[in-house]
């Protein structure tokens, strides 16, 4: 059983957001950036498979980011947590093809394609990386290769020559058979992602991250402006305790309508 | 001739309330633009739902149907739409942001060569070009991109855009056979509804959310879901508390979970991290009720009450009722 896992380093859900200079992208400057929370989900998931499938060759779990050099950090993290090999595809801070759905797409499948040992059996990705937010790019890749795909997975159990996964909907979870290989993004929910242990850390020092050259795609899309949105003008304090709710409700009605 | 597709999301021949909203912004972009509109609808029911599309003003709309798509699959149901969008030659695509998009809209732009827009909160046309604006982080920033590639792919955030009624129009239904479905399909084999008919968080027009102030898990029953139902809206909470294992996933709101644009947003015990802001500062209106004067989530309300949640919200979901029913 190979699983590849595709992951993406992304500023911290805490991170406060300022605009860069070129009005396109974000200022980087004391932005704390961190592996995509959901595709934590998807290597805690490749983990367990791969330590469940007593295969064969053995089960092998590989990490791979299309990103800037400074991903190697979130790969070894990764590596910490137990996956066996991480390739990197470089792609210039800023990018114009890293921030392009399709153009990413392109990139990952052509790595996924040509990786050494053969195509994987299962692609994890996180559901959506929460910087571009677009939950696009493991379906892309998915079509590009032909792969059947389910996203937004919250529980995923390995069959043989398929797996059964719970996706959840709105109002219902929806069950679906697919056959491998085949394309899984990992929702919150799926696993409790484990910490790298000391021993992770340092097998992980020893552990080379291969690079793969990126192939030329060309951005479908244009990135015009990147703004902060308008502020919210400051409301008010409208008293304290229960003395307060009949002014909040008569406000909730008549001034904002709300009601 | 080139012309808008707007895909109109249906179960079982009734249309989603999104349909709606993505019929009334199709039509809008083609005035703007001079394309014609066509409404899509797909899947066992497409025919009917199709021709719910009038009250809307959608005159030409085309039902898929067909063998491929009886049962639902994402890559079957993707590669129809595909086929669709070839035919006709279509400039732009539009879809409602629910999960039946998050399931086809990347598969599209794969098969179409095209980058999609997701979650959109504004489109536009001007000179020869469509544009559109999305959140990005999470409502933190605001994306404004051009598309290059046709047919130009987005879908549109629920609760945005206005869904508006159309007088004495009737609509064309083509029936359109579906494209056969690739060789390897994820299949859809099981459905459980999440239980008595619960208001999904997205499409929620009031929302009473629940943080760490409310101290326990189970004041969320006591306090939290007799407000939300005194109000007719859903329950949603702080990353915290679904953290602390309290509450389902499914109700969290802010970054790692959903980004909410109700008509009115209760926060109840939630102090106002970074990253549930995000997620609820499209709100139309929020209010805010922790015991913490200097809590972040005062600076975005736009009512606070300061005070403990015990004592509030019974006071405002007894309050709340008794307005409601007219007294």
């Amino acid at each position: 059983m190979k699983v590849t896992v595709c992951v993406k380093r992304v500023p911290s859900t805490a991170a406060r957001i300022r605009i860069g200079a070129d009005g396109r992208s974000i200022d980087e400057a004391g932005v704390e950036f961190v592996l995509n929370p959901y595709d934590e989900y998807a290597v805690e998931e490749a983990l367990r498979i791969c330590e469940k499938a007593a295969t064969t060759p053995p089960s092998e779990s590989t990490v791979l980011s299309f990103g800037p050099d400074a991903v190697t950090k979130e790969l070894r993290n990764c590596l910490a947590m137990g996956v066996h090999a991480a390739l990197h595809v470089p792609a210039p801070a800023g990018d114009a093809a890293s921030r392009d759905p399709l153009a990413t797409a392109q990139m990952i499948a052509a790595a996924i394609r040509g990786a050494a040992g053969g195509p994987p059996d299962l692609i994890l990705f996180g559901r959506q990386a929460v910087d571009d937010d677009g939950a696009l790019v493991g379906l892309m890749v998915a079509t590009l290769l032909g792969l059947p795909a389910v996203p937004d997975v919250t529980k995923l159990t390995l069959g043989t020559g398929a797996v059964t996964v719970e996706r959840e909907v709105e109002g219902a979870v929806e069950t679906y058979e697919v056959p491998l290989p085949c394309v899984v993004t990992a929702h919150k929910g799926l696993n409790d992602p484990r910490l790298p242990n000391m021993k992770g850390i340092m097998a992980a020092k020893k552990k080379t991250i291969t690079t793969v050259a990126a192939t030329a795609a060309a951005p479908a899309s244009t990135i015009e402006s990147l703004e902060l949105p308008p502020e919210r003008k400051g409301g008010r304090i409208v008293g304290e305790g229960a003395a307060a709710v009949p002014e909040l409700l008569r406000l909730l009605r008549q001034e904002a309508n709300a009601l | 001739m080139s012309c808008i597709l707007a895909v109109c999301e249906q179960s079982e021949g009734k249309l989603k309330k999104v349909a709606g909203e993505v019929a009334s912004e199709a039509l809008r972009l083609g005035q703007a633009s001079g394309l014609p509109v066509v409404a899509l609808t797909i899947g066992p029911g497409a025919a009917a739902a199709a021709a719910a599309l009038a009250p809307f003003g959608v005159e030409s709309a085309g039902a898929i149907e067909g063998a491929s798509v009886a049962s639902y699959s994402g890559e079957a149901y993707a590669a129809a739409l595909a086929a669709v969008a070839r035919a006709k030659g279509a400039a732009l695509l539009l879809i409602g942001a629910t999960s039946f998009a998050r399931d086809l809209l990347g598969r599209l732009g794969a098969l179409l060569s095209s980058s999609p827009a997701s979650d959109c909160v504004a489109l536009s046309f001007a000179n020869g070009a469509f544009r559109a604006r999305r959140p990005v982080y999470a409502g933190k920033a605001i994306l404004t991109v051009a598309f290059k590639a046709t047919p130009a792919l987005a879908s549109l955030r629920p609760n945005v855009f206005a869904a508006t009624k159309v007088a004495g129009k009737t609509t064309r239904v083509e029936a359109i056979a579906a494209a056969a479905a690739p060789a390897q399909c994820a299949r859809r084999t099981g459905r459980v509804d999440a239980g008595g008919g619960k208001l999904e968080l997205t499409e929620a027009e009031v929302i009473v959310s629940g943080g760490r102030g409310l101290k326990t898990p189970e004041n969320f029953a006591k306090l939290i879901e007799p407000l939300a139902a005194a109000l007719g809206g859903a329950v949603g909470a702080s990353r915290a508390v679904v953290d602390a294992g309290w509450r389902p996933h499914g109700e969290q709101v802010g970054q790692t979970g959903k980004t909410v644009a109700p008509k009115l947003y209760v926060a109840c015990g939630i102090s106002g991290a970074i990253q549930h802001l995000a997620g609820m500062r499209t709100a139309r209106t929020i209010v805010a009720i922790n015991k913490d004067r200097e809590a972040p989530i005062f600076k975005v309300a736009d009512y606070g009450i300061v005070g403990d949640v015990d004592e509030v919200l019974p006071a405002l979901t007894e309050q709340a009722k008794a307005l409601r029913a007219g007294h």
